[in-house]
């Protein structure tokens, strides 16, 4: 079975100010092939102003239960939202 | 990354009656299912099935219209059909990759289809015959395409909604440039007009039968509805899409080629809708198992274009090689 090239994602930036967003992802075998197919493939229609490529096995990505245990961590903490505070309205906006 | 991420992932999900019903609880509140979420064996299979087969009918959909690209009348509808052709190999590719976050590689869904174990849309083992052509499969074959895909956006697996929002949003020219270019035909001389009711002729069936078998026959449809993966039955689908097409028909006076086409007050809870004749089944089924006039010659085409890559590929993984070093 023929070796299949390398998997890269690519993330976008739609326009100045904005972050690179992820698009999905291509094949290629190196950088310049990854940018170049990146393009063609994701911008099209003028989709972005900066395309980043990064080989897929390079991300370590959490689980959803990392992510589960991480948000129900912070869910308890209600106090770091300005809302738990009671302050008279006569304080006027703060 | 999920391929590679998924690899790692070695414990297989017991699929306990909790697990399940856990499970369909998340589609039932709109939750996005995502690549690394535990989900049941026949979720992750019914969407490598269905996405595949999705990405093959974009990469072979571009065989019949490519055919015309040299043969274009004007500049102009030739750049057309250039884009529009590119976009749908666009299309193949953010399939392929949807579908490789559940843990199938490009390349394991290429030999499928090469081998000719994989299925792809129906409607494109039929020939173009006439530049006529290349306009009834814009305004029909995408019309239907777009039909089935705009649900799609608000399929539970993220991977595929995302896919299928961006496509969708490059597919709102394809169908509007196909009618023009109908309506140019049906507004020229009487070769033109007869040209394109021509291709209206053989194109209206096939287009009818892309939704899929009827709701009747149709063995995946209720599960598929239950995981949210499809948000319509095939018979719905298809009523928009006769709903939408047969007065489009109309203002360009083309001939609809069904003689028992009426107008049912019944239909659409009441709000009326059209009906059709009988939709001959057995060529759906001859066809999608690879008996239509042009499946040999697509399938031939897509091997000599891999095989004619194959070099290209070789050089840029030892190109590669070399500059690490
Ligand atoms: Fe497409
Ligand atoms: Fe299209």
């Amino acid at each position: 079975m023929e070796k299949e090239t390398l998997l890269w994602e690519v993330f976008v930036r739609s326009k100045n100010g904005l972050s690179h967003k992820h698009v999905g992802s291509i094949h290629a075998s190196d950088k310049m092939m990854a940018l170049n197919s990146a393009r063609d493939t994701y911008t099209r229609r003028n989709e972005g102003i900066s395309i980043w490529v990064v080989p897929s096995h390079l991300i370590t990505a959490s689980t959803s239960n990392d992510i589960s245990d991480a948000l129900a961590n912070s869910e308890n903490k209600i106090y770091r939202h300005p809302s738990f505070y009671d302050i008279p309205d006569d304080v006027g906006h703060m | 990354m999920y391929t590679q991420g998924l690899l790692d992932h070695s414990e297989e999900t017991e699929e306990t009656p909790e697990f399940l019903a856990a499970f369909q609880k998340r589609i039932d509140q709109e939750e996005k299912i995502e690549p690394h979420d535990p989900m049941p064996r026949a979720y992750r299979k019914t969407l490598i099935r269905q996405i595949s087969q999705h990405a093959h009918s974009e990469i072979v959909g571009m065989l019949p219209e490519g055919n015309w690209i040299t043969r274009a009348p004007t500049l102009k509808r030739k750049a057309v059909l250039l884009a529009k052709v590119q976009d749908e190999g666009g299309h193949g590719l953010y399939l392929y990759a949807a579908a490789e976050t559940l843990g199938i590689s490009r390349l394991e869904m290429t030999e499928q289809l090469l081998k000719g174990e994989a299925k792809y849309s129906s409607i494109f083992n039929y020939p173009t015959l006439t530049w006529a052509d290349i306009g009834a499969i814009g305004w029909l074959v995408d019309g239907a395409a777009i039909m089935n895909q705009i649900p799609l956006c608000r399929c539970s697996y993220g991977p595929y909604a995302r896919a299928m929002i961006k496509i969708c949003k490059e597919e709102s020219f394809h169908q509007r440039q196909g009618y023009e270019v109908m309506m140019t035909l049906a507004e020229g001389s009487k070769e033109q007009r007869d040209m394109a009711q021509d291709a209206l002729n053989r194109w209206w069936w096939p287009s009818l039968m892309m939704f899929g078998p009827p709701d009747t026959e149709s063995s995946n449809t209720d599960q598929s509805m239950k995981w949210k993966i499809k948000r319509f039955t095939n018979d719905q689908l298809r009523q928009k899409f006769l709903d939408a097409a047969i007065p489009q028909a109309k203002r360009i006076n083309l001939t609809i080629p069904d003689k028992n086409l009426k107008w049912n007050k019944k239909l659409n809870n009441g709000r009326g809708g059209y009906s059709h004749g009988p939709i001959d089944w057995e060529e759906f089924w001859r066809v999608v198992k690879g008996g239509g006039p042009m499946a040999r010659d697509r399938l031939r085409a897509r091997k000599k274009a891999w095989d004619g890559g194959k070099w290209v590929r070789d050089a840029a993984t030892a190109y590669a090689r070399k500059v690490k070093r």
